[in-house]
């Protein structure tokens, strides 16, 4: 072997590692600040327009601003965009921890069921005036949507612990999922009164004004807790992605690793679909966005899943106000139309193999 | 200096036992043991099981070992995956499992020895994906001994490796375990590397053992007649080494 390696030479390896991350953690805070911006950007548009700089002093100097600059912000902008950076950030971390249990990258909210399952629900409750949880009435729409996401989602990570069931079975089990609530998503519509089948039709579009700032507290508090759990594990969940038997001969507990990670994904994913809608396409291209730009350390992974996903959400939050004049599409319809062309960019872009 | 024996092992996927009865004698620390067999002969799991990731009768006596239960370490046959990692950090993550998120000087230092010791340094910044089967083997190498086992289970380390590579492997390996007083086990299928670099050789055929001792005591004609169903010899060569020469199957 090379024996003649001098000892001024072997740590280039190490200087060039240290740059290798401090471009990662400048990469990160530059999504922080995009992210920053795109907020501020969604709070200043709307029917009455604002500038940044009357946002940023109704953020910074409250007193110092009208009753109506100040109601406007705090009160109607911003728990709106607030909700599109929980939410994003929410269904790209869980699409991200499920590409790496699941170790496929189609693998998200949306394709294994939690979002069709909390579409049913809540056409339950639309539809049907059906509650699955005999609480809070004034709530049945997302409660029923929850219930559905967590039971389609339980039912993906019981399966999970069956002997012999395979990352690949898991996938399928999920798509199986999609074809059966779709199916009797359709049965409910077709059912409908005109009426309801409007309020299905667009709860299942996703959409952002219906947030709260109660709904906000609640996916950030989910969101909050749950990344300290997956930031612990984050050297045996990028193992992982170098395969079981490895990862297992690294010392990691694959079969514990992944059941947990479900059952915290699975709350990660329900919690802001039952709040919002379908919103499809953040869950699956966040975390690939990701990936392109920090790889699969989740040292980097995780808070780069966390903020692309967030910041697809907000910059989709600005587009579907500046569509249409004086109307909010919904952002569910938008996400992918924003995201696509982005994600074909980094695709083609990206000399770093992605999948 | 560390020392491994296996006493009546055995493993099972289920109900279904795949290797059963498997005693050794005292597998030292500096020497290199190959585990040799037909396909499908429960190597891998015999390997797993050694290494605890798989249960099963028997005991693994481990002696001497300094770090407990992590003092076996298996490096598994599959170097697939297809993390967006570069090799540095693939070795930095086997390095790093069960600790912290910051990573010391001392750490990285320890990253560019074993790639400068393998020779693979230029490879340290390239990602995974682009990597060829040997260089995916290479880093599996790196992957393992940053890890720093007292025991090293090694699934058919050399098997996409071309010629050159498979020599300085095994060279360096040996190397490594006297140095370091590291017992290592290797599964091969090339019964010249298992003569030419290992001090004991253990056959296992059907899941069972059928042989375990000095290499040169447990190659025979015999073993490879009823083992490989092949007709061969061990011979020397022109500089006296042995070498395995195989006439034909056997009938």
């Amino acid at each position: 072997m090379s024996i003649l390696t001098s000892p001024a030479t072997i740590h280039v390896g190490r200087e060039h590692y240290r740059v290798l991350a401090l471009r990662r953690i400048a990469l990160l805070l530059l999504l922080a600040a995009a992210l920053f911006a795109s907020v501020c950007v969604d709070m200043a548009l709307g029917p009455a327009n604002y500038t940044i700089g009357e946002v940023l002093s109704a953020l910074f100097q409250a007193d110092q601003v009208s009753d109506q600059l100040r109601v406007v912000v705090w009160d109607i902008r911003m728990p709106i965009a607030l909700m599109a950076v929980t939410v994003g950030a929410s269904l790209s971390v869980a699409g991200a921890q499920m590409q790496t249990i699941l170790a496929n990258p189609l693998a998200s909210p949306f394709t294994l069921g939690i979002s069709a399952a909390a579409s049913f629900g809540a056409a339950l409750a639309l539809v049907a005036g059906m509650a699955i949880l005999p609480i809070a009435v004034n709530y049945m729409v997302p409660i029923n949507a929850f219930a559905m996401a967590m039971a389609a989602a339980l039912f993906i990570h019981f399966a999970s612990t069956l002997r012999g069931v395979t990352v690949e079975t898991i996938v399928l089990l999920g798509i199986a999922l999609v074809f059966t609530f779709n199916a009797l998503l359709a049965l409910l519509q077709y059912l409908a009164s005109e009426q309801a089948l409007a309020a299905v039709v667009f709860w299942t579009m996703g959409s952002l004004t219906k947030a709260t700032w109660p709904k906000v507290w609640i996916t950030a508090a989910v969101l909050v807790a749950t990344i300290p759990l997956f930031a612990r594990q984050a050297w045996a969940l990028t193992a992982l992605r170098l395969g079981e038997d490895k990862a297992a001969s690294f010392g990691v507990n694959v079969r514990s690793l992944r059941l947990r990670t479900m059952l915290t994904v699975s709350l990660l994913a329900a919690i802001p679909v039952s709040f919002v809608g379908t919103i499809g396409f953040v869950g699956l291209v966040g975390p690939h966005m990701a990936r392109m730009l920090v790889g699969e350390d989740q040292r980097f992974f995780l808070p780069a899943s966390v903020l692309c996903g967030a910041l697809l959400l907000s910059v989709t939050s600005v587009v579907s106000k500046t569509i249409l004049p004086g109307a909010i599409l919904p952002i569910g319809v938008i996400t992918a139309l924003v995201g696509v062309p982005f994600f074909f960019v980094l695709i083609f872009g990206s000399r770093r193999r992605a999948w | 200096m560390v020392a491994l024996a296996l006493q009546d092992v055995g493993a099972a996927y289920g109900k279904r036992p795949i290797v059963s009865g498997i005693t050794t004698e005292l597998l030292q620390g500096g020497s290199l043991t190959a585990l040799i067999g037909p396909n499908a002969a429960g190597k891998s799991t015999l390997f797993k099981r050694i290494a605890g990731l798989l249960s099963g009768p028997g005991t693994v006596h481990l002696t001497n070992a300094t770090s407990g239960k992590d003092a076996i370490r298996y490096m598994p046959q599959d170097t697939g995956g297809n993390a967006v990692l570069t090799v540095y950090e693939s070795v930095l993550l086997a390095a790093k499992q069960g600790s912290g998120w910051r990573v010391s000087d001392q750490e990285l230092a320890g990253i560019d020895e074993i790639l400068a010791a393998l020779d693979i340094k230029a490879l340290a910044f390239r990602e995974l994906g682009e990597l060829s089967g040997g260089q995916r083997q290479l880093v599996a190498i790196a992957q393992a001994l940053v890890r720093k086992p007292e025991v090293l289970l090694m699934d058919e380390p050399t098997s996409a490796l071309d010629l050159y590579r498979q020599i300085e492997v095994l060279a360096f390996m040996q190397r490594r375990a006297r140095s370091a007083g590291m017992a290592v086990l290797i599964a091969l299928h090339d019964l010249n590397h298992a003569l030419r670099y290992c001090d004991h050789t253990i056959v296992v055929a059907d899941g069972r053992m059928q042989a375990s001792g000095p290499t040169a005591e447990v190659i025979t004609p015999q073993m490879l007649r009823e083992i490989y169903r092949v007709e061969a010899r061990v011979e020397r060569c022109s500089r006296g080494r042995p070498v395995l020469i195989v006439d034909s199957t056997a009938a």
